[in-house]
């Protein structure tokens, strides 16, 4: 319950390459900590209960969804958000790939498709269109820019050879 | 134009003949003189002189195009924002100082706040205050989550002596008791109660609509500052001018004291235009307002919907019924009725004094102008007033008039024994237009009737809305689960002078990916009153999976372009429909949404 006493916490954790420290209740959501304290806005509040991957990060690579995922877990892991995957060259290979095929309409799930995309890549250096319908159906586009994600997806698996 | 007067500007200023001015890439050259100067250089001045008629301008001819028609490789101005995070989005913004608000709001449309007891919710740490305010109770907070548990924290009760307690059910009953009656004549032609009269067959059914909420990627947001003589608002906003009056009314301010940032919007399909429907009840350009005042002047205000705030606050695509019938004397069609029950999101909005009296414009557009040639024609409809607020969706009429004119059409057709595109093109004698993308379809498609063996079976549907012209064929199969899988689409597109084609692709395989996530899953239900839906794991969406393949032909024209962000959407329902119903589909079976676990109205 909301009125329960919070304990506050402080722990650190590897964000995008460099360590941050975590202050406050342990219990709230990755997401909040990404976007309202950190100001790393590029990953997306869509739906709050993991049901359309707006906000999907890496945790020590995995495609996580942030907005279920409490501060908490994260502790001592490595967190990789939409602004630090281009630091990786599957990441700037699926970011190069989506500006080059026009991918994007309204944008806001984009960020979540590429880390989706790129956590895929990572696992699966060639992957199949059942492959890829496997690992983002959980993220939503409402422009159904899916047709251009797939094909995003195979231009960046080639690219990467 | 503005180019021959931003040249003329510039004959001027070098005094030199126009003749000799050239244009390049936004420069203005004149080459003998060696002069250069990019175009807004000349803005100014070639604002001061006089238009020139325009029947004495020489345009490019096609061949002489650099841009228009050609597929460009150049990335969209906003891909790379979108791609890094960096784009700012209603949802992004962050000013100094600034608070957010969520606001709870009555469970029951037309509700209204009792009593509330905010201690719990102020017990949260970030929590800053607790306000009654004209649409509810908004909580402020120094962040999302703070808002978010403040508010679950929040007890309130509810007067709902006003508030609408029925199920969807209930008030669809009353749309089919309406329906018994004579409507609002929209359009009327020969004599079709003596064409039934004379029918040797009269073909019936009836069409029903549910709810549909938009869920744009976004929920609704935007930051407010107002300091109690002005107002200044940053958020993804749709109408601009609607919402400037709007909260200027609400501020008692004048508009030129309201000033409205337009950022990146998380898209819409209509949910981001508040109407300003001061019947139906405030939308977001009032939450905003009534957040800013309930807070005070000098406070910015960030106010922010969740998921849950969107799948069950309403404004809604309406629910709608149409009791279609079509008279049939000598073999062909002789008349067609088409009576429409539902509600009108226009008539009570800041749309009202462009409504003409008589039948909502908005309700039987695609009904009304069908395009069959029939002589005898009859579009009636019906308003029915309620408490569920409802609004535009992307394609608007033609949301539901599309599937109902092209499903119907189609067992018209089918019982007519008629082939479903040359049955089609025969009665589209006044629509060219359509005639041209039906052949393009089908040409591309290899149509060769609508049943292709293997289990699949193709439906066809052709329309027009916002002056472009579209045709798609969907092939379609029936898992062994009962849930419809739709393989491949064609669409062709007439949209006049196809400027970017890419663009005009993206648009297709969007617009028909939402189309057919509607036709599949689109359903609010309301029990007792309350939305059933709260989330996209049970509003269902179009997931990738569920992406079928789409070609996309694009018809070459030289007339003047049309737009091609509705018109993906409306004819995908009914081609599958339309699919289905040669693989054996009952008419109960084909009522929208599609998808066999859903509850039918």
């Amino acid at each position: 319950m909301a009125s329960d006493i919070r304990q506050t916490e402080r722990f650190a954790f590897t964000l995008n390459g460099r360590e941050v420290t975590f202050e406050g209740d342990p219990s709230m959501p990755l997401l909040w900590f990404l976007r309202d304290t950190l100001a790393l806005t590029g990953t997306k509040f869509g739906c709050g209960v993991a049901m359309c991957g707006a906000c999907t990060v890496h945790v020590d690579g995995a495609a996580t969804r942030s907005c279920v995922l409490p501060v908490d877990a994260v502790r001592g892991m490595s967190v990789t958000t939409i602004e630090g995957v281009a630091d990786t060259a599957v990441g700037r290979a699926v970011q190069e790939a989506w500006v080059d095929l026009n991918v994007v309409q309204c944008g806001y799930c984009q960020s979540g498709q590429i880390m989706s995309a790129s956590a895929l890549l990572s696992d699966k250096h060639a992957p199949t269109d059942a492959d890829i319908d496997a690992a983002m159906s959980g993220n939503i586009c409402r422009c159904a820019t899916y047709l251009r994600i797939k094909a995003a997806i195979h231009q960046a698996a080639k690219a990467l050879g | 134009m503005a180019r021959h007067m931003l040249m003329e500007a510039a004959a001027r200023d070098w005094a030199v003949p126009i003749e000799e001015i050239r244009t390049d890439n936004g420069m203005l050259l004149h080459p003998p003189f060696g002069k250069a100067a990019r175009y807004g250089a000349f803005a100014a001045l070639a604002s001061t002189l006089p238009a020139p008629d325009p029947a004495t301008l020489k345009l490019k001819v096609p061949s002489e195009f650099r841009l228009i028609g050609k597929t460009s490789h150049l990335p969209r101005v906003d891909s790379r924002a979108k791609c890094n995070g960096t784009a700012v989005f209603g949802m992004d913004i962050r000013e100094s100082g600034m608070l957010t608000a969520v606001i709870r709001k009555a469970p029951r449309f037309g509700g209204k706040v009792r009593t509330f007891d905010a201690s719990r919710a102020l017990e949260v740490p970030g929590v800053v205050s607790v306000r009654q305010i004209d649409t509810g109770v908004a909580v402020y907070a120094t962040g999302t989550w703070a808002a978010i548990q403040g508010r679950e924290a929040l007890d309130v009760t509810w007067d709902e002596s006003e508030a609408e307690t029925r199920s969807t059910a209930d008030i669809f009953a009353v749309f089919r008791t309406v329906a018994g009656k004579p409507g609002l004549i929209a359009a009327e032609r020969g004599d079709v109660e003596q064409a039934f009269r004379d029918a040797d067959r009269i073909i019936e059914a009836e069409f029903t609509f549910p709810y549909v909420a938009h869920a744009a990627m976004e929920p609704l947001c935007g930051f407010i500052a107002w300091d109690g003589v002005s107002v200044k608002a940053r958020y993804g906003c749709q109408m601009h001018t609607f919402d400037q009056r709007q909260l200027a009314r609400l501020f008692n301010l004048p508009v030129e004291k309201v000033e409205i940032e337009n950022v990146y919007a998380g898209g819409s399909f209509g949910r981001r235009i508040d109407l300003g429907n001061e019947v139906l009840g405030p939308d977001f350009a009032a939450d905003m307002a009534a957040a800013a005042e309930g807070i005070g002047p000098g406070q910015g205000v960030k106010v922010m919907w969740t998921r849950e705030d969107d799948i069950t606050g309403g404004w809604y695509r309406p629910m709608i019924l149409h009791r279609m019938r079509a008279a049939i004397k000598d073999g062909r069609l002789s008349a067609w009725h088409d009576r429409i029950v539902g509600h009108s999101f226009g008539v009570d909005s800041v749309l009202r004094a462009r409504m003409p009296s008589g039948a909502d414009a908005l309700m039987v557009e695609g009904a009304a102008n069908m395009l069959y040639g029939v002589g005898n024609f009859l579009c009636d409809a019906h308003i029915v007033r309620d408490k569920v607020p409802t609004s535009s969706l992307r394609s608007v009429g033609s949301t539901h008039t599309g599937y109902a004119v092209e499903r119907f059409i189609d067992k018209v057709l089918e019982a007519l024994g008629q082939d479903p595109v040359e049955g089609r093109i025969a009665l589209l004698g006044g629509a060219p237009k359509e005639v041209g993308v039906l052949k393009a379809v089908a040409q591309a498609a290899g149509w060769s009737g609508p049943m292709v063996g293997n289990g699949r079976a193709r439906g066809i549907a052709v329309g027009r809305a916002f002056s472009t012209s579209v045709a798609q064929i969907a092939e379609v199969s029936i898992e062994p689960d009962g849930t419809p899988r739709v393989h491949k689409v064609w669409c062709a597109v007439d949209c006049g002078m196809a400027v970017n084609p890419d663009v005009i692709k993206a648009q297709i395989e969007g617009g028909t990916g939402y189309g057919l996530g509607i036709a599949l899953f689109g359903q609010i239900d309301l029990k007792d009153g309350r939305v059933v839906q709260s989330n996209f794991h049970d509003y269902r969406v179009l997931r990738h999976e569920e992406m079928p393949e789409i070609e996309v032909i694009i018809v070459p024209s030289s007339a003047a372009p049309t737009g091609v962000g509705e018109l993906g959407v409306p004819m995908i329902g009914p081609a599958v429909a339309n699919a289905l119903a040669r693989l054996g589909w009952s008419d109960a079976a084909l009522q929208l949404p599609l998808h066999p676990s859903s509850a039918r109205l």
